[in-house]
């Protein structure tokens, strides 16, 4: 179920203009789980690495790797 | 020793008595190039009257979704030192005790993999270390968590590092332990605390008593006040002694000298419930009348005591202006015990984010939420009663609507038989 969830949100994220989507607009994409069941696949996708936390301070956003000039930045770091 | 930029207007700002930011950085700049750069950078974003910092980022550390704040120069060309420049929260201890061994530490910490400059504290109550780059984020953490025992704070849509007043530690009107209830909320939801899930921001803050020197019923999403649901405490002999001059009012906050009080005039003309009368040697107070504002206590201290009953009053909802204006909290739950191990309360705030989570909008606040949705729908979703102790401002609506489900004995209504009886 988590890996199918994983797959969903990855899917979803592929195809939105947007580069960065809050959580609420993640969870669209598994509207059968719980929003505390979503957090934990999506918390389980940024420490594997798939998606990324995006912060401004106030706020967190999640995006792709690599989809903008900050996350090509840090990418280049490593 | 000479700096590397030119800051004719950032040296304004160093004239006049008060202490100076600038003074401060360029002290630090004739060791740290980073400070030295970020010097150079403030200059020009005041001669173009610009910010030149990038908008976010997407720094952390390993298993954490907050506590790191990315920020970018959008110039590293000409001011390479700040091309990174993150800010790290850490979170405070309760009511920030230190060892000033721990402080000195740190600043050694961040001498040798930030920039050296810090902010002590935020207003969200953590330490801030301004200015490091990517690279070092990871050993700082791994510093900060295993040779201080502290932790990274909350940034983000996250629960954030929750804060308190000095408590009973060194305050006697304190009716609850501050820092305890800091502690528990801290360590009880750390996945909250580390990892993004809400619409926006959330703060706890818990102040002793209704003076609340952490101002949370203006800033917290959650207020935990202390306040006590017995009688004020009250030494007759001592009031006596401030209207007579033998005691210093105010605890001598606005003046040390001994002064007969003017009860009636500073006391009892001030009561907002006009609960108190002074006949002349004796107080009086109505306590069932008292809003717990403690102007008395603070005026008269050493005469006038909280209760022994005490506990807490739960608000919920305060802000700063963001997507609507600023709004103080509600109060939602008049009284709670709030002693460990505050079962009562873990319900609450568990049935409270889940409806949040559920109903709030991208970066809407709780108290946005309840505003758009009404505080009817958060009473239901957290299973309170509705309690006149709610009503922010009596009678200022007088239209209360009640649903037949909810009413013993329910009614129905007939529309046309209605109508024939009232034609217009």
């Amino acid at each position: 179920m988590s890996q199918e969830a994983k797959e969903k949100i990855l899917e979803y994220m592929k195809s939105q203009k947007k580069t960065k989507l809050y959580f609420n607009d993640l969870c669209k994409a598994v509207p059968d789980l719980k929003m505390r069941e979503a957090k934990k696949i999506i918390n389980q996708m940024v420490e594997e690495g798939t998606i990324k936390y995006w912060s401004s301070g106030s706020t967190t956003m999640y995006m792709l790797p690599g989809v903008d000039d900050v996350g090509k930045e840090e990418d280049s770091m490593k | 020793m000479a700096l590397k930029h030119k800051t004719p207007m950032l040296d304004e700002l160093e004239k006049g008595p008060w202490p100076s930011f600038v003074t401060d950085i360029k002290r630090v700049a004739e060791r740290k190039p980073m400070a030295e750069d970020l010097l150079g950078l403030l200059e020009m974003s005041y001669e173009h009257k610009e910010g030149h910092w990038k908008h976010g980022g997407i720094v952390g550390v390993f298993g954490y979704g907050g506590g790191v704040i990315g920020r970018y120069c959008d110039r590293p060309d000409l001011f390479p030192n700040v091309a990174h420049f993150h800010t790290m929260r850490v979170n405070q201890p309760a009511s920030k005790f230190y060892t000033t061994e721990v402080l000195r530490k740190l600043c050694d910490i961040w001498e040798e993999k930030g920039s050296g400059l810090t902010n002590m504290h935020g207003s969200t109550g953590d330490i801030i270390l301004l200015g490091t780059t990517t690279d070092q984020l990871e050993p700082i953490f791994y510093e900060l968590t295993h040779d201080l025992g502290m932790d990274l704070g909350g940034s983000g849509s996250n629960m954030r590092t929750p804060s308190c007043c000095v408590g009973k530690a060194r305050c006697e009107w304190s009716c609850i332990d501050t820092q305890d209830i800091t502690y528990d909320i801290t360590m009880r939801y750390q996945d909250e605390l580390h990892r993004p899930m809400f619409p926006y921001k959330f703060k706890f803050k818990t102040s002793g008593c209704p003076n609340d020197c952490v101002a949370a019923i203006a800033r917290a999403d959650c207020s935990i006040i202390g306040t006590w649901r017995d009688k004020i405490r009250i030494d007759q002999e001592a009031v006596r002694a401030y209207v007579g001059g033998e005691l210093v009012p105010n605890g001598g906050a606005h003046g040390t000298e001994k002064r007969a009080l003017d009860i009636q005039k500073e006391v009892i003309d001030l009561c907002p419930t006009k609960c108190m009368e002074w006949d002349g040697k004796n107080l009086k107070i109505w306590d069932e009348d008292c809003t717990r504002c403690m102007h008395c206590i603070n005026v008269m201290p050493r005469a006038l005591r909280p209760g022994l009953d005490t506990g807490a009053t739960i608000l919920v909802g305060a802000k700063a202006p963001i997507l609507e204006g600023a709004q103080l909290g509600s109060v939602v739950i008049p009284f709670i015990k709030m002693e460990p191990p505050y079962e009562e309360f873990h319900e609450f705030v568990e049935k409270m984010w889940d409806w949040w989570m559920e109903e709030g909008k991208n970066r809407e606040r709780l108290g946005e939420t309840i505003q758009r949705l009404g505080m009817k729908a958060f009473l239901e979703a957290t299973e309170l009663q509705p309690d006149p102790r709610m009503v922010n401002t009596p009678r200022y609506n007088p239209y209360i609507f009640y649903d037949p489900a909810e009413v013993p004995g329910g009614w129905s209504h007939d529309p046309k038989a209605y109508r024939e009886r009232h034609h217009a």
